[in-house]
Protein backbone atom coordinates (compact mmCIF):
# COMPACT_ATOMS: atom_id res chain seq x y z
CA UNK A 1 0.00 0.00 0.00
CA UNK A 2 1.28 3.47 -0.82
CA UNK A 3 1.74 5.86 2.23
CA UNK A 4 1.69 9.35 0.54
CA UNK A 5 -0.31 11.05 -1.63
CA UNK A 6 0.28 13.42 -4.12
CA UNK A 7 0.69 17.13 -2.35
CA UNK A 8 -1.26 18.82 -4.88
CA UNK A 9 -3.91 17.67 -2.73
CA UNK A 10 -5.09 18.90 1.07
CA UNK A 11 -6.96 16.42 2.63
CA UNK A 12 -7.36 12.82 1.48
CA UNK A 13 -9.46 9.85 2.84
CA UNK A 14 -8.65 6.26 1.37
CA UNK A 15 -11.27 3.63 2.62
CA UNK A 16 -10.96 5.28 6.21
CA UNK A 17 -12.89 3.72 9.20
CA UNK A 18 -13.93 4.74 12.19
CA UNK A 19 -15.47 2.40 14.65
CA UNK A 20 -15.77 2.83 18.64
CA UNK A 21 -15.69 0.61 21.36
CA UNK A 22 -14.73 -2.19 18.31
CA UNK A 23 -15.85 -5.86 19.79
CA UNK A 24 -17.89 -4.38 22.66
CA UNK A 25 -21.82 -4.83 23.37
CA UNK A 26 -22.00 -1.17 22.83
CA UNK A 27 -20.35 -0.49 19.65
CA UNK A 28 -20.61 1.99 17.07
CA UNK A 29 -19.60 1.71 13.25
CA UNK A 30 -19.17 5.68 13.04
CA UNK A 31 -17.78 5.96 9.73
CA UNK A 32 -17.59 3.18 7.06
CA UNK A 33 -15.18 3.12 4.09
CA UNK A 34 -14.84 7.04 3.58
CA UNK A 35 -13.11 7.98 0.52
CA UNK A 36 -12.79 11.52 -0.57
CA UNK A 37 -10.39 13.80 -1.47
CA UNK A 38 -10.07 18.03 -1.06
CA UNK A 39 -7.91 19.83 -3.68
CA UNK A 40 -5.23 22.21 -2.27
CA UNK A 41 -7.16 25.75 -2.04
CA UNK A 42 -10.38 23.97 -2.78
CA UNK A 43 -13.68 24.61 0.33
CA UNK A 44 -15.62 21.22 0.78
CA UNK A 45 -18.97 21.44 3.17
CA UNK A 46 -19.48 17.77 5.03
CA UNK A 47 -23.19 18.07 5.57
CA UNK A 48 -25.35 15.36 7.07
CA UNK A 49 -28.12 14.50 9.86
CA UNK A 50 -26.46 14.45 13.32
CA UNK A 51 -25.03 11.46 14.44
CA UNK A 52 -23.62 10.66 10.61
CA UNK A 53 -20.24 10.76 12.09
CA UNK A 54 -18.73 14.24 10.02
CA UNK A 55 -17.67 15.72 13.01
CA UNK A 56 -15.73 12.32 13.26
CA UNK A 57 -14.30 12.58 9.88
CA UNK A 58 -12.77 16.22 11.20
CA UNK A 59 -11.53 14.67 13.76
CA UNK A 60 -10.04 11.81 12.26
CA UNK A 61 -8.46 14.96 9.55
CA UNK A 62 -7.20 16.51 12.53
CA UNK A 63 -5.60 13.52 13.11
CA UNK A 64 -7.03 13.80 17.54
CA UNK A 65 -8.69 10.11 17.06
CA UNK A 66 -7.36 7.45 14.85
CA UNK A 67 -8.91 5.91 11.83
CA UNK A 68 -9.67 2.11 12.64
CA UNK A 69 -9.10 1.34 9.41
CA UNK A 70 -7.86 2.86 6.15
CA UNK A 71 -6.12 6.06 6.13
CA UNK A 72 -5.89 9.56 6.27
CA UNK A 73 -3.42 11.89 4.33
CA UNK A 74 -3.19 15.81 5.00
CA UNK A 75 -0.42 17.56 3.03
CA UNK A 76 0.21 14.01 1.65
CA UNK A 77 0.97 13.09 5.23
CA UNK A 78 -0.59 10.83 8.00
CA UNK A 79 -2.84 13.04 9.74
CA UNK A 80 -1.36 12.62 13.09
CA UNK A 81 2.34 13.62 11.49
CA UNK A 82 -0.18 16.38 10.19
CA UNK A 83 -0.84 17.65 13.48
CA UNK A 84 2.58 17.71 15.10
CA UNK A 85 3.71 19.66 12.10
CA UNK A 86 0.66 22.21 12.84
CA UNK A 87 -0.40 21.68 8.89
CA UNK A 88 -3.61 23.07 9.83
CA UNK A 89 -5.55 25.43 12.67
CA UNK A 90 -9.15 24.22 13.46
CA UNK A 91 -12.42 26.02 14.32
CA UNK A 92 -15.52 24.59 16.93
CA UNK A 93 -18.80 25.52 17.37
CA UNK A 94 -18.04 27.06 20.62
CA UNK A 95 -15.61 29.20 19.95
CA UNK A 96 -13.40 27.68 22.84
CA UNK A 97 -11.61 31.15 23.42
CA UNK A 98 -9.34 31.60 26.70
CA UNK A 99 -11.64 33.88 29.00
CA UNK A 100 -7.97 34.77 30.57
CA UNK A 101 -6.36 35.87 27.66
CA UNK A 102 -7.00 38.99 25.53
CA UNK A 103 -8.28 38.99 22.25
CA UNK A 104 -4.63 39.57 20.93
CA UNK A 105 -3.19 37.09 23.54
CA UNK A 106 -5.74 34.63 22.38
CA UNK A 107 -4.85 34.83 18.44
CA UNK A 108 -1.13 34.78 19.69
CA UNK A 109 -1.46 31.58 21.47
CA UNK A 110 -0.38 29.02 19.04
CA UNK A 111 2.30 31.52 17.70
CA UNK A 112 3.54 31.36 21.42
CA UNK A 113 3.62 27.51 21.55
CA UNK A 114 5.30 28.01 17.90
CA UNK A 115 8.07 29.44 19.84
CA UNK A 116 7.64 33.25 17.93
CA UNK A 117 9.31 36.00 19.07
CA UNK A 118 7.18 38.83 20.69
CA UNK A 119 7.58 41.26 18.08
CA UNK A 120 6.62 38.57 15.55
CA UNK A 121 3.85 37.89 17.27
CA UNK A 122 2.38 41.28 17.67
CA UNK A 123 2.94 41.61 14.21
CA UNK A 124 0.79 38.76 13.16
CA UNK A 125 -2.00 39.37 16.04
CA UNK A 126 -2.20 42.92 14.66
CA UNK A 127 -2.67 41.17 11.00
CA UNK A 128 -4.93 38.87 12.08
CA UNK A 129 -7.60 41.15 13.97
CA UNK A 130 -7.22 43.56 10.80
CA UNK A 131 -8.19 40.33 8.29
CA UNK A 132 -11.06 39.30 10.89
CA UNK A 133 -11.79 43.27 11.51
CA UNK A 134 -11.36 44.00 15.16
CA UNK A 135 -8.17 45.75 15.09
CA UNK A 136 -9.92 47.83 18.23
CA UNK A 137 -10.81 44.99 20.10
CA UNK A 138 -7.02 43.17 20.97
CA UNK A 139 -7.27 44.47 24.67
CA UNK A 140 -10.75 42.86 25.23
CA UNK A 141 -11.26 39.90 27.50
CA UNK A 142 -13.57 37.24 25.40
CA UNK A 143 -16.32 38.03 27.54
CA UNK A 144 -16.55 41.49 26.32
CA UNK A 145 -17.83 39.86 22.83
CA UNK A 146 -20.42 38.89 20.87
CA UNK A 147 -20.84 35.69 19.96
CA UNK A 148 -20.10 36.47 16.26
CA UNK A 149 -17.02 38.93 17.60
CA UNK A 150 -15.88 35.47 19.46
CA UNK A 151 -16.07 33.30 16.33
CA UNK A 152 -13.58 35.64 14.14
CA UNK A 153 -11.14 35.38 16.79
CA UNK A 154 -11.07 31.84 16.89
CA UNK A 155 -10.89 32.13 12.77
CA UNK A 156 -8.05 34.53 13.35
CA UNK A 157 -6.22 32.12 16.24
CA UNK A 158 -6.84 29.37 13.62
CA UNK A 159 -5.08 31.11 10.94
CA UNK A 160 -2.25 32.73 12.85
CA UNK A 161 0.54 30.85 12.18
CA UNK A 162 -0.55 30.48 8.54
CA UNK A 163 -1.26 27.21 8.09
CA UNK A 164 -2.49 25.59 4.52
CA UNK A 165 -5.46 24.00 5.63
CA UNK A 166 -8.46 24.65 8.04
CA UNK A 167 -10.89 22.51 9.63
CA UNK A 168 -14.41 24.27 10.54
CA UNK A 169 -16.63 22.01 12.47
CA UNK A 170 -20.13 23.95 12.59
CA UNK A 171 -18.51 27.11 13.74
CA UNK A 172 -21.39 29.42 13.08
CA UNK A 173 -24.28 26.70 14.89
CA UNK A 174 -24.65 28.65 17.85
CA UNK A 175 -25.31 32.16 15.52
CA UNK A 176 -27.98 34.09 15.13
CA UNK A 177 -29.20 34.15 11.06
CA UNK A 178 -28.44 37.40 10.68
CA UNK A 179 -24.50 37.51 12.31
CA UNK A 180 -24.59 33.64 10.40
CA UNK A 181 -24.83 35.00 6.70
CA UNK A 182 -22.41 38.05 7.51
CA UNK A 183 -19.54 35.78 9.00
CA UNK A 184 -20.32 33.73 5.53
CA UNK A 185 -19.20 36.51 3.63
CA UNK A 186 -16.06 37.06 5.87
CA UNK A 187 -15.08 33.22 5.60
CA UNK A 188 -15.32 33.86 1.85
CA UNK A 189 -13.66 36.80 1.73
CA UNK A 190 -10.84 35.69 4.20
CA UNK A 191 -10.57 32.27 2.08
CA UNK A 192 -10.30 34.45 -1.15
CA UNK A 193 -7.61 36.33 0.42
CA UNK A 194 -5.59 33.59 2.53
CA UNK A 195 -5.81 30.83 -0.08
CA UNK A 196 -6.43 28.55 2.90
CA UNK A 197 -7.65 24.74 1.61
CA UNK A 198 -11.21 24.66 4.15
CA UNK A 199 -13.00 21.49 5.24
CA UNK A 200 -16.54 22.91 7.21
CA UNK A 201 -19.08 20.65 8.75
CA UNK A 202 -22.80 21.91 9.00
CA UNK A 203 -25.79 20.89 9.34
CA UNK A 204 -27.70 23.87 7.28
CA UNK A 205 -28.13 23.24 3.44
CA UNK A 206 -28.19 26.60 2.38
CA UNK A 207 -24.66 27.47 4.76
CA UNK A 208 -23.07 24.61 2.65
CA UNK A 209 -24.14 25.08 -0.92
CA UNK A 210 -23.23 29.35 0.05
CA UNK A 211 -19.92 28.79 1.01
CA UNK A 212 -18.46 25.43 -0.33
CA UNK A 213 -17.31 24.48 -4.27
CA UNK A 214 -18.23 21.07 -3.21
CA UNK A 215 -20.93 19.96 -0.77
CA UNK A 216 -20.30 16.21 0.93
CA UNK A 217 -23.73 14.60 1.60
CA UNK A 218 -23.30 12.22 4.37
CA UNK A 219 -25.66 9.22 5.85
CA UNK A 220 -26.20 8.01 9.52
CA UNK A 221 -25.09 4.89 11.01
CA UNK A 222 -22.92 4.05 9.62
CA UNK A 223 -21.74 7.13 8.37
CA UNK A 224 -21.25 6.81 4.56
CA UNK A 225 -20.81 9.78 1.57
CA UNK A 226 -24.07 9.35 -0.54
CA UNK A 227 -23.72 12.72 -2.85
CA UNK A 228 -20.54 14.43 -4.17
CA UNK A 229 -22.34 17.81 -5.24
CA UNK A 230 -20.36 20.21 -7.27
CA UNK A 231 -21.48 23.91 -6.64
CA UNK A 232 -20.53 26.47 -9.39
CA UNK A 233 -22.30 29.78 -8.37
CA UNK A 234 -19.28 31.72 -9.44
CA UNK A 235 -18.10 34.52 -6.50
CA UNK A 236 -20.40 34.76 -3.81
CA UNK A 237 -22.19 37.87 -3.57
CA UNK A 238 -25.42 39.72 -1.89
CA UNK A 239 -27.21 38.31 -5.14
CA UNK A 240 -26.18 34.41 -4.62
CA UNK A 241 -28.65 34.08 -1.89
CA UNK A 242 -31.39 35.11 -4.68
CA UNK A 243 -29.90 33.28 -7.57
CA UNK A 244 -32.15 30.15 -8.93
CA UNK A 245 -29.05 28.20 -9.19
CA UNK A 246 -28.54 28.89 -5.53
CA UNK A 247 -32.24 27.13 -5.01
CA UNK A 248 -31.19 24.46 -7.32
CA UNK A 249 -28.58 23.47 -5.19
CA UNK A 250 -30.30 23.66 -2.24
CA UNK A 251 -32.98 21.25 -3.46
CA UNK A 252 -30.41 19.06 -4.87
CA UNK A 253 -28.59 18.59 -1.30
CA UNK A 254 -31.89 18.70 0.42
CA UNK A 255 -33.16 15.51 -1.97
CA UNK A 256 -30.04 13.60 -1.25
CA UNK A 257 -30.17 13.80 2.75
CA UNK A 258 -33.80 12.95 2.02
CA UNK A 259 -32.83 9.70 0.36
CA UNK A 260 -30.69 8.37 3.33
CA UNK A 261 -33.14 10.03 6.10
CA UNK A 262 -34.00 7.13 8.60
CA UNK A 263 -37.85 6.74 8.67
CA UNK B 1 -16.78 51.71 39.43
CA UNK B 2 -18.47 55.58 39.72
CA UNK B 3 -18.64 56.43 43.05
CA UNK B 4 -22.31 56.83 43.08
CA UNK B 5 -21.82 52.83 43.10
CA UNK B 6 -19.47 52.43 45.13
CA UNK B 7 -21.58 54.18 47.76
CA UNK B 8 -23.99 51.78 46.98
CA UNK B 9 -22.42 48.99 47.66
CA UNK B 10 -20.93 50.07 50.87
CA UNK B 11 -24.01 51.59 52.34
CA UNK B 12 -26.26 48.24 53.09
CA UNK B 13 -24.01 46.59 55.17
CA UNK B 14 -22.54 49.62 57.36
CA UNK B 15 -26.04 50.77 58.05
CA UNK B 16 -26.60 47.16 58.76
CA UNK B 17 -23.43 46.79 61.21
CA UNK B 18 -23.67 49.85 63.30
CA UNK B 19 -27.40 49.82 63.46
CA UNK B 20 -26.70 46.15 64.33
CA UNK B 21 -24.09 47.72 67.39
CA UNK B 22 -26.49 50.25 68.35
CA UNK B 23 -28.64 47.77 68.91
CA UNK B 24 -26.70 44.97 70.54
CA UNK B 25 -25.55 48.40 73.12
CA UNK B 26 -29.31 49.59 73.76
CA UNK B 27 -31.13 46.53 74.46
CA UNK B 28 -28.35 45.23 77.14
CA UNK B 29 -28.31 48.90 78.40
CA UNK B 30 -31.66 48.60 79.29
CA UNK B 31 -32.41 44.96 79.95
CA UNK B 32 -29.11 45.64 82.11
CA UNK B 33 -28.21 41.67 82.82
CA UNK B 34 -25.03 40.93 84.28
CA UNK B 35 -22.04 41.53 82.58
CA UNK B 36 -20.33 38.07 82.06
CA UNK B 37 -23.70 37.15 80.37
CA UNK B 38 -23.08 39.51 76.95
CA UNK B 39 -20.63 42.40 77.77
CA UNK B 40 -21.45 45.52 75.57
CA UNK B 41 -19.50 46.47 72.78
CA UNK B 42 -18.44 49.87 74.34
CA UNK B 43 -16.69 47.78 77.21
CA UNK B 44 -15.61 45.31 74.69
CA UNK B 45 -13.88 48.28 72.99
CA UNK B 46 -12.79 49.63 76.51
CA UNK B 47 -10.95 46.17 76.89
CA UNK B 48 -9.36 46.56 73.80
CA UNK B 49 -7.48 49.91 74.69
CA UNK B 50 -6.72 48.87 77.84
CA UNK B 51 -4.78 45.53 76.86
CA UNK B 52 -3.86 46.74 73.45
CA UNK B 53 -0.23 45.85 73.59
CA UNK B 54 -1.25 42.27 74.97
CA UNK B 55 -3.76 41.71 72.29
CA UNK B 56 -1.69 43.20 69.70
CA UNK B 57 1.20 40.83 70.12
CA UNK B 58 -1.02 37.80 70.94
CA UNK B 59 -2.84 38.92 67.60
CA UNK B 60 0.26 39.02 65.52
CA UNK B 61 1.79 35.29 66.70
CA UNK B 62 -2.03 33.91 65.70
CA UNK B 63 -1.73 35.38 62.72
CA UNK B 64 1.90 34.39 61.94
CA UNK B 65 0.39 30.57 62.29
CA UNK B 66 -2.69 31.29 60.67
CA UNK B 67 -1.14 32.81 57.38
CA UNK B 68 2.24 30.49 57.41
CA UNK B 69 -0.33 27.35 57.81
CA UNK B 70 -2.46 28.67 55.68
CA UNK B 71 0.27 29.23 52.72
CA UNK B 72 1.65 25.94 53.70
CA UNK B 73 -1.40 24.14 53.25
CA UNK B 74 -2.49 25.92 49.86
CA UNK B 75 1.10 25.14 48.34
CA UNK B 76 0.74 21.36 49.39
CA UNK B 77 -3.23 21.38 48.34
CA UNK B 78 -2.05 22.86 44.75
CA UNK B 79 0.79 20.43 44.18
CA UNK B 80 -0.78 17.38 45.15
CA UNK B 81 -3.54 18.43 43.09
CA UNK B 82 -1.88 18.99 40.34
CA UNK B 83 -0.12 15.56 40.51
CA UNK B 84 -3.59 13.97 41.18
CA UNK B 85 -5.03 15.55 37.96
CA UNK B 86 -1.93 14.79 36.07
CA UNK B 87 -1.02 10.84 36.69
CA UNK B 88 -4.40 8.46 37.10
CA UNK B 89 -1.90 6.33 39.40
CA UNK B 90 -1.24 9.06 41.85
CA UNK B 91 -4.79 9.94 42.15
CA UNK B 92 -5.93 6.52 42.84
CA UNK B 93 -2.85 6.72 45.73
CA UNK B 94 -3.99 10.18 46.88
CA UNK B 95 -7.65 10.48 46.85
CA UNK B 96 -8.83 7.74 49.23
CA UNK B 97 -6.06 9.11 51.76
CA UNK B 98 -6.64 12.73 51.39
CA UNK B 99 -10.40 12.30 52.41
CA UNK B 100 -9.32 9.76 54.87
CA UNK B 101 -7.60 12.27 56.44
CA UNK B 102 -10.57 15.02 55.53
CA UNK B 103 -12.59 12.38 57.73
CA UNK B 104 -10.61 13.24 61.12
CA UNK B 105 -11.67 14.91 63.56
CA UNK B 106 -8.63 17.36 62.85
CA UNK B 107 -9.11 19.59 65.80
CA UNK B 108 -9.07 16.70 67.66
CA UNK B 109 -5.35 15.88 66.49
CA UNK B 110 -4.27 19.12 68.40
CA UNK B 111 -3.03 17.31 71.82
CA UNK B 112 -1.83 14.69 69.72
CA UNK B 113 0.33 17.33 67.84
CA UNK B 114 1.39 19.01 71.19
CA UNK B 115 3.17 16.27 72.16
CA UNK B 116 4.79 15.18 68.63
CA UNK B 117 6.31 19.12 68.46
CA UNK B 118 6.50 19.86 71.65
CA UNK B 119 3.54 21.35 73.93
CA UNK B 120 4.83 24.92 73.53
CA UNK B 121 6.22 25.00 70.12
CA UNK B 122 4.25 26.60 67.07
CA UNK B 123 4.57 24.05 65.25
CA UNK B 124 1.48 21.72 65.96
CA UNK B 125 -0.59 24.91 65.61
CA UNK B 126 0.49 25.59 62.11
CA UNK B 127 0.11 21.87 61.97
CA UNK B 128 -3.24 21.84 62.63
CA UNK B 129 -4.02 24.94 60.06
CA UNK B 130 -1.94 23.32 57.51
CA UNK B 131 -4.74 19.90 57.76
CA UNK B 132 -7.11 21.82 57.37
CA UNK B 133 -6.62 24.27 54.89
CA UNK B 134 -5.56 21.35 52.80
CA UNK B 135 -8.36 19.49 51.91
CA UNK B 136 -11.11 22.22 50.49
CA UNK B 137 -7.79 23.77 48.21
CA UNK B 138 -7.32 20.24 47.29
CA UNK B 139 -10.44 19.30 46.24
CA UNK B 140 -11.59 22.42 44.66
CA UNK B 141 -7.99 22.69 42.40
CA UNK B 142 -8.56 19.28 41.55
CA UNK B 143 -11.91 20.38 40.33
CA UNK B 144 -10.58 23.36 38.48
CA UNK B 145 -8.02 21.12 36.48
CA UNK B 146 -9.81 18.55 35.43
CA UNK B 147 -12.90 19.93 34.67
CA UNK B 148 -12.16 21.91 31.29
CA UNK B 149 -13.88 22.41 28.19
CA UNK B 150 -13.52 19.76 26.06
CA UNK B 151 -12.96 22.47 23.27
CA UNK B 152 -10.16 24.08 24.47
CA UNK B 153 -8.28 20.50 25.13
CA UNK B 154 -9.00 19.61 21.49
CA UNK B 155 -7.78 22.95 20.55
CA UNK B 156 -4.25 22.52 22.50
CA UNK B 157 -3.93 19.19 21.05
CA UNK B 158 -4.56 20.25 17.68
CA UNK B 159 -1.36 22.61 18.40
CA UNK B 160 0.26 19.69 19.06
CA UNK B 161 0.85 20.95 22.56
CA UNK B 162 2.28 19.26 24.87
CA UNK B 163 1.15 18.02 28.86
CA UNK B 164 3.23 20.70 30.38
CA UNK B 165 2.03 23.78 28.01
CA UNK B 166 -1.44 22.46 28.42
CA UNK B 167 -1.63 22.13 32.12
CA UNK B 168 0.05 25.80 31.93
CA UNK B 169 -1.97 27.45 29.38
CA UNK B 170 -5.30 25.99 30.12
CA UNK B 171 -5.73 23.34 33.13
CA UNK B 172 -4.03 26.14 35.84
CA UNK B 173 -6.17 29.53 34.66
CA UNK B 174 -9.02 27.39 34.30
CA UNK B 175 -8.67 26.21 38.11
CA UNK B 176 -7.99 29.65 39.83
CA UNK B 177 -11.98 30.64 40.16
CA UNK B 178 -12.08 27.40 41.82
CA UNK B 179 -8.95 27.94 43.57
CA UNK B 180 -10.28 31.37 45.32
CA UNK B 181 -13.47 29.83 46.20
CA UNK B 182 -11.26 27.56 48.60
CA UNK B 183 -9.09 29.90 49.58
CA UNK B 184 -12.05 32.18 50.46
CA UNK B 185 -13.13 29.54 52.83
CA UNK B 186 -9.90 28.19 53.94
CA UNK B 187 -8.56 31.93 54.79
CA UNK B 188 -11.35 31.90 57.51
CA UNK B 189 -10.79 28.33 58.25
CA UNK B 190 -7.25 28.79 59.32
CA UNK B 191 -8.08 31.54 62.13
CA UNK B 192 -10.05 29.59 63.25
CA UNK B 193 -8.31 26.34 63.23
CA UNK B 194 -5.16 29.02 64.15
CA UNK B 195 -7.27 29.68 67.51
CA UNK B 196 -8.90 26.69 68.67
CA UNK B 197 -5.60 24.51 68.34
CA UNK B 198 -3.98 27.48 71.02
CA UNK B 199 -6.85 26.32 73.54
CA UNK B 200 -4.38 23.04 73.88
CA UNK B 201 -1.22 24.67 73.85
CA UNK B 202 1.75 26.44 71.74
CA UNK B 203 2.53 29.76 72.55
CA UNK B 204 1.11 31.26 75.64
CA UNK B 205 1.04 34.93 74.00
CA UNK B 206 -1.47 34.21 71.18
CA UNK B 207 -5.14 34.42 70.88
CA UNK B 208 -6.60 31.28 71.51
CA UNK B 209 -4.58 31.37 75.31
CA UNK B 210 -6.11 34.69 75.68
CA UNK B 211 -9.14 33.89 75.26
CA UNK B 212 -9.13 30.19 77.26
CA UNK B 213 -7.38 32.09 80.22
CA UNK B 214 -9.25 35.27 80.52
CA UNK B 215 -12.55 33.35 80.28
CA UNK B 216 -10.82 30.97 83.49
CA UNK B 217 -10.50 33.99 85.32
CA UNK B 218 -14.55 35.14 84.39
CA UNK B 219 -12.93 38.33 82.64
CA UNK B 220 -15.03 37.73 79.73
CA UNK B 221 -15.12 40.98 78.61
CA UNK B 222 -11.15 40.45 78.03
CA UNK B 223 -12.10 37.19 76.22
CA UNK B 224 -14.44 39.08 73.62
CA UNK B 225 -11.57 41.32 73.15
CA UNK B 226 -9.52 38.27 71.88
CA UNK B 227 -12.98 37.28 70.05
CA UNK B 228 -12.76 40.28 68.17
CA UNK B 229 -9.45 40.91 67.18
CA UNK B 230 -9.59 37.08 65.78
CA UNK B 231 -12.85 37.93 63.67
CA UNK B 232 -10.88 41.31 62.51
CA UNK B 233 -7.80 38.81 61.49
CA UNK B 234 -10.38 36.38 59.77
CA UNK B 235 -12.03 39.47 57.70
CA UNK B 236 -8.51 41.19 57.12
CA UNK B 237 -7.39 37.82 55.55
CA UNK B 238 -10.41 36.89 53.47
CA UNK B 239 -9.77 40.46 52.04
CA UNK B 240 -6.37 40.12 51.25
CA UNK B 241 -7.27 36.71 48.79
CA UNK B 242 -10.25 38.68 47.48
CA UNK B 243 -7.39 41.37 46.53
CA UNK B 244 -4.96 38.20 44.94
CA UNK B 245 -8.48 37.11 43.17
CA UNK B 246 -8.87 40.52 41.49
CA UNK B 247 -5.11 40.82 40.76
CA UNK B 248 -4.40 37.30 39.42
CA UNK B 249 -8.03 37.43 36.85
CA UNK B 250 -8.28 40.71 35.68
CA UNK B 251 -11.21 39.06 33.16
CA UNK B 252 -12.80 37.98 35.96
CA UNK B 253 -13.27 41.75 36.88
CA UNK B 254 -14.53 43.10 33.54
CA UNK B 255 -17.46 39.94 33.91
CA UNK B 256 -18.58 41.22 37.63
CA UNK B 257 -18.55 44.92 36.31
CA UNK B 258 -20.66 44.06 33.77
CA UNK B 259 -22.78 41.69 34.71
CA UNK B 260 -23.13 44.49 38.22
CA UNK B 261 -23.91 47.66 35.75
Amino acid sequence: MSTSAPVSVAVEARAASKIFSRGKPNQVVALESINLSVRQGGFVALIGPSGCGKSTLLRLMAGLVPATEGEIFVNGKAADQARRDRDYGMAFQSASLFDWRTVTRNIELPLELLGWSKDQRSKRSAEMLDLVQLSDFGDHYPNQLSGGMQQRVAIARALSFKPSILLMDEPFGALDEMTREHMQAELLRIWEDTQTSVVFVTHSIPEAVFLAQRVIVMSPRPGRIVADIDVDLGPRGFGTREDPEFFNKITEVREALRAVEVP
Amino acid sequence: MTNHARLRAIAPPLVVGVGGLALWELVLTVLNPKAFVLPRPSVIAGKVVEQWSTIITATTNTGFIAVTGLIAGALLGIMVAILVSRFQIVSEAVTPLAVAVNAIPIIALAPIFNFWFGLRSPRSNQGIVVLLVFFPVFVNSVRGLTEVHRGQLDLMESFAASTWETLKEVRIPNALPYLFTSLKIASSLAVIAAIVAEYFGGDQAALGQLIVQQAALSRYSSAWAGVLAGTLMGMALYLVVVGLERWFMPWRVTEIERSGS
